[in-house]
Formats: C-alpha cells, structure tokens, sequence
C-alpha cells in the first residue's frame, strides 16, 4: 500500500516538477540542515541544563522559555522542506526504515519537550524541584536528538 | 601539482583504504562529521544573533560567549578530524571538486572573520557588553559569520551531489 502511495506520488506533476530541477534537493536539503542545527543547539542547551551540566547562571524555566518557542517554529520549517524532499523522491524516504524510525523519535522527543514546556507553564519551579526527572528527561532527550540526525543521515545509506 | 600527489599518498594509506571498503565506516564518520557540524552552527548562530542584536539581548554579550564558544570550539575540533578522515578516503576526488573547494575557501574566510573579531572587536567590549544596540563591527562580525557558516553547509551538501 506504501509502495503504491509511492508510485502515485511520484508521478504527480509537483514530484516530477522536483525531480527534473537538479537543484532543488540540495538546496531543500541544505535548508533542512541549518534548521536541524537550530533545533540541535537549542535544545542540547536545554537538555544540559536539565541535567545540571551547563547553564547553571539561568534558572530552567527562563530556558524553557527562550529556547523551546524556537524549536517550534524551526519544526514547521524541517516540516515543510521534509514533506518537498518526501514529494521529490517518495520510495527513498517512506520505505525506508530509517527514515520511519527518525518519524518515530521526532513524534516521541515532541511530545517529551511539549511536556517540559508544558509542566514548566503551570510552575515555573516544577523541573528545578524535581531533579532527577529533570535530568533524566534530559538525557532521553539529548540522545533522541542525536539518534534523530543519526537516523536522518542513514536514510542514504540503508 | 604538489597538492594533488600529496592526496593520491593520502588516499593510499591504510586509513583511506579501510574507509574506503567499509560498509558502515563512512557512514559514521559521516554521521559524527554532521553532528558536529549542526553543534557548531548552532551555537556560533546563537552568538551571532547576540552580535546582531537580534536574540537574548537580556544578556550580556561575554555572557553568551562563554556559555557558547566551548561548545563550538570542540564540535569544530570533531569536525575537523571527521571531515579529514572522509577527505582521506578519497582525497583526489574531493580536492578536484568545485563545491569542496568553496567550502574551504568559505571556512578561510570564516576563520579570518573571528581572527579580526577576536582581536580588535572584541577588545573594546566593555563598552557595548551589556548594551542592546551594539556597535555596527560587531554586528558585521555576526552578519559575517552567520552568510558564511549558511555557505559552509550548502557547499557541504553540495560536495554529494558532485563528487564523482
């Protein structure tokens, strides 16, 4: 069913459209890099800080409010150049279990930062108080991000 | 033609040749070479951004500085010590590639622009540290720096569609 989604899409005019420009994947690709990088760095940030290992002159909650309103953002953008290279080359991402594990780990590391945010809304002071949790979210965090850019580059090679 | 003899020696010791057979082993150079680089990016961006005035303006500029730099010291050393094993690999190749030429030209010119940062800019720090407008040298340094690091990854990107 996948592969006939596939063989669908990418004979739709917008994914020939992306297939016959040469360029377009490099320069998407390069686009959703840079934006990996934002959230990367934001959010290594934020998860040293949970853990106790950097940062410790900011308060957590002042973190979470400057850092995670970025990684939102910056995800609609990996959004979008995701769904353009999705569209160019359809078999070269969905059916590939790289590319399915990375989808997998994104929802999940969603879901974790939301709630840090959203916990960290309803008191300022909730992950300050509660370290172990705040570290360990912080280390589940931190390698989800580093398996996330892992499994991204492995879509190439799997 | 010094340079190009000196890649073909490189490409044929045993690191390029292990590197070269592996299945897996350029791949994870590959992966390591990338993580470092999106670190690098990263941080120095969130420093630029303070340069230009356009991010955490709340605090001072050293302050960003030393919470950043280290950080981008050492995901630069990564990067480089991954980025020349993958050179290694098939150094010929990569040094007769338009895209990889300008990604070195690119990191020269990235490099010169914190030399000057480093050591006049920077200097009269006291002065504009905790200010939310700082002066236009540092916010051409930021400016600088951040068109470069963008070119950096594109020309990065684009060695892997190129190179034969």
């Amino acid at each position: 069913m996948v592969q006939a989604f596939c063989d669908w899409l990418s004979n739709t005019p917008i994914s020939l459209k992306i297939q016959t420009i040469v360029w377009i994947i490099p320069a998407v690709q390069t686009v959703h890099i840079l934006s990996v990088s934002i959230v990367m760095a934001s959010m290594a940030m934020l998860d040293l800080r949970l853990i106790g290992i950097t940062g410790k002159r900011q308060p957590i909650s002042s973190m979470v409010d400057r850092f995670v309103p970025w990684v939102w953002r910056v995800l609609l953008i990996l959004a979008a150049t995701g769904a353009i290279l999705i569209i160019g080359e359809p078999g070269r991402e969905l059916l590939n279990w790289a590319f399915r594990t990375k989808m997998a780990m994104v929802a999940t590391v969603s879901l974790i930062t939301l709630a840090v945010q959203q916990m960290n809304k309803r008191d300022a002071t909730f992950w300050e108080n509660r370290r172990i949790a705040a570290a360990a979210v912080g280390v589940v965090s931190l390698l989800l991000w580093v398996a996330i850019v892992t499994a991204g580059r492995w879509i190439a090679y799997v | 033609m010094g340079i190009l003899r000196l890649c073909a020696w490189l490409e044929s010791t045993r690191v390029a040749e292990n590197i070269r057979v592996s299945t897996w082993l350029f791949p994870t150079i590959e992966t390591i070479h990338v993580l470092s680089i999106i670190l690098v990016v990263g941080s120095i961006a969130m420093f630029d951004l303070r340069l230009l005035d356009l991010a955490s303006r709340d605090r001072s500029v050293t302050e960003i500085y030393d919470d950043v730099m280290p950080w981008t010291r050492s995901a630069f050393v990564i990067a480089a010590i991954a980025g020349g094993l993958l050179f290694t690999s098939s150094a010929t190749k990569y040094y007769q590639n338009i895209p990889f030429r300008l990604k070195m030209l690119t990191l020269l010119l990235a490099g010169i622009n914190t030399a000057y940062f480093e050591f006049w800019t920077r200097r009269g720090i006291t002065a504009w540290n905790h200010a939310t407008r700082t002066p236009r040298a540092a916010k051409i340094a930021g400016g600088v720096s951040l068109v470069l690091w963008i070119l950096v990854v594109a020309f990065g990107r684009w060695i892997g569609f190129t190179k034969q």
